[in-house]
């Protein structure tokens, strides 16, 4: 076991503590948008998508990485517009 | 954020003089920030009045982590990068710009499939690099390929069957669970070998990718139409976690923490359905309730009767109210009724009456769907109340208006042992004075059962199209 393995870990732990905590607090009215909305969240593999499309031109990982790229990028744009559509839809 | 912005400008240009720290401290840091800035807007998501900038707030925290990611030294080739994000960002607007709130579920379901796969292409990407790994690095890869491959061929069908493509009602045959159960151990094994013989990996790692697609579509078709609020709550979580696993293939700090903020937002609300049921999580993946073999001929006794009123009959009964509950249910998002249901909210509070919506956990296809079809409908947050709030009004409100709802209101969850929704929490609109119940015809819900709320004596049936009844109302009410 290595100590960055740990500490990424430890960050894991911490977070979906975190997670918990936050979540639990939003109201059934937004249900659909924190679902929508999260979902924009977890496209931040898009991190890894640049990463193995960009450091290893022509490689079949690159491919991969390109194909994660299009559908991580679906994920971050849809998911963010949409949110923001129906949250604008909220009056009081 | 204009001086922001200068302030990076400035930093980057010092940065660039010394590329250690670039790469080891100012991208990392910049990712931290960008975690920093999800949970802020989670937390602003708390309130309809700051949610918009909660969802601003995230999508600031995204931009800076792909600006964070494209200042890496290892990246080289950023034309291919380019095309990418230029096809997938046309792709996501269109869709999001297109979508109908009625067919919101779908699109959740889609765009959960796709965080998953692009986690699973992720972490393939990284197994073909083809550098040695270290064992830990494998053993995340084949969980990361397994839990991406499963949340998008699940998230495909479960999409297939909101959208109609699949027929909603679930697809059993015998044998089912242990076919699953054989396959799940199967991916165990082949991990486990792909990690003690990192040889032989490659043809494992893509065994298991084509197994875990079959098992996420074996493990979504057993599910019926009306369990898909658990459904798409538990592959949102998923899609969280393959993103997770995925951070700790690429050692990702910004990975693991939002995918674990995701996956713990999914579980919360595969709770919060699982409650609203009043079943388990196993009973709701497992026993494929709403199955046409599992329908039962009902037993209708001959004397109970119905009462039906044609539409016109009833205003009277309306314009008297002081109170008025209207329950929306999944019919009246097919009916595409939410438009005019808010009409006739307006006419009855110009008229002096009271109107509240009262939304079941679990009404709609999603978690939260009715408030947001309410919402578009221009039908303000404020008169939405949740179960618990408004379950001890009924008794003070003259008419319930049920439009499109069976099961959450049928009074044989709270005293009928052998009813199979026994001990579901239900909305108590049978002790309102008079209920009307706006129904297409006598069939039952969807999972068969009998709903003694229609033949209570206080009840009133409306046979017909869910809208054109409303409409009917609001133009006798005029």
């Amino acid at each position: 076991m290595n100590v960055q393995l740990l500490v990424e870990i430890y960050v894991f732990v911490l977070a979906v503590f975190v997670g918990f905590e936050v979540i639990s607090k939003i109201p059934p009215t937004l249900h659909t948008p924190l679902m929508s909305g999260s979902n924009a969240i977890s496209g931040i593999t898009i991190i890894g998508a640049l990463l193995a499309a960009g450091s290893l031109p022509g490689t079949l990982s690159a491919t991969l990485g390109l194909i994660a790229i299009i559908l991580a990028m679906i994920n971050v744009v849809g998911g963010f517009m949409v949110t923001g559509r129906m949250l604008r839809m909220f009056k009081k | 954020m204009w001086l922001a912005a200068l302030w990076l400008r400035a930093v980057c240009l010092e940065c660039s003089k010394n590329k250690i720290i670039v790469q080891d401290i100012f991208i990392p840091i910049i990712y931290l920030f960008s975690a920093v800035l999800f949970i802020l807007g989670l937390r602003q998501l708390s309130h309809p009045r700051t949610a918009p900038k909660g969802n601003n707030t995230a999508a600031i925290g995204m931009l800076l982590a792909v600006i964070a990611t494209l200042l890496n030294n290892q990246i080289l080739d950023f034309q291919t990068i380019f095309i990418g994000i230029v096809i997938g960002s046309a792709i996501g607007a269109v869709l999001a710009k297109r979508v109908e709130m009625t067919s919101m579920p779908q699109l959740v379901a889609l765009f959960n499939g796709f965080g998953g796969s692009a986690s699973l292409l992720v972490a393939a990407a990284e197994f073909y690099k083809g550098e040695p790994l270290l064992v830990f690095t494998l053993a995340t890869i084949t969980l990361s390929v397994l839990i991406g491959a499963v949340t998008f061929s699940g998230s495909l069908v479960a999409f297939a069957k909101l959208q109609g493509l699949l027929r909603g009602t679930p697809i059993k045959f015998s044998g089912q669970h242990s076919i699953n159960g054989i396959l799940a151990g199967v991916v165990v094994l082949l991990a486990v070998y792909a990690v003690l013989d990192p040889a032989q990996a490659s043809n494992a790692v893509l065994a298991i990718i084509v197994i875990s697609l079959l098992l996420g579509i074996l493990f979504v078709i057993p599910i019926g139409g009306a369990d898909m609020p658990v459904v798409i709550a538990m592959l949102n979580s998923f899609s969280g976690l393959a993103a997770c696993a995925t951070g700790f293939v690429i050692q990702n700090d910004a990975l693991i923490i939002s995918g674990s903020l995701v996956g713990a937002s999914g579980i919360i609300l595969t709770d919060i359905m699982c409650k609203g049921m009043n079943r388990t999580i196993w009973n709701v993946l497992f026993a494929g309730v709403g199955s046409a073999a599992e329908a039962s001929p009902l037993e209708v006794d001959p004397m109970k009767t119905v009462k039906s009123y044609e539409p016109e009959d009833t205003v009277v009964i309306f314009e008297n109210a002081k109170q008025i509950v209207i329950v929306p249910g999944y019919g009246l998002a097919v009916a595409q009724a939410q438009h005019m249901v808010h009409e006739l909210q307006e006419l009855l509070e110009g008229k002096g009456v009271i109107v509240k919506y009262a939304i079941h956990p679990v009404a709609g296809r999603m978690p939260g769907h009715m408030n947001v079809l309410l919402a578009e409908a221009n039908v303000p947050y404020d008169s939405l109340y949740d179960l618990d709030q408004i379950n001890p009004e009924f008794e003070e409100t003259d008419v319930t208006l049920v439009i499109g709802a069976n099961d959450v209101v049928n009074p044989a969850a709270r005293h009928d042992v052998n009813s199979p929704i026994f001990g579901m929490p239900i909305l108590d609109v049978d002790k309102s004075q008079t209920v009307f119940v706006l129904k297409r015809s006598m069939n039952p819900g969807f999972a068969g059962i009998e709903n003694e709320l229609f033949y209570k004596d206080n009840t009133i049936m409306i046979f017909g199209d869910a809208k054109d009844t409303v409409s009917k109302l609001v133009s006798e009410l005029k």
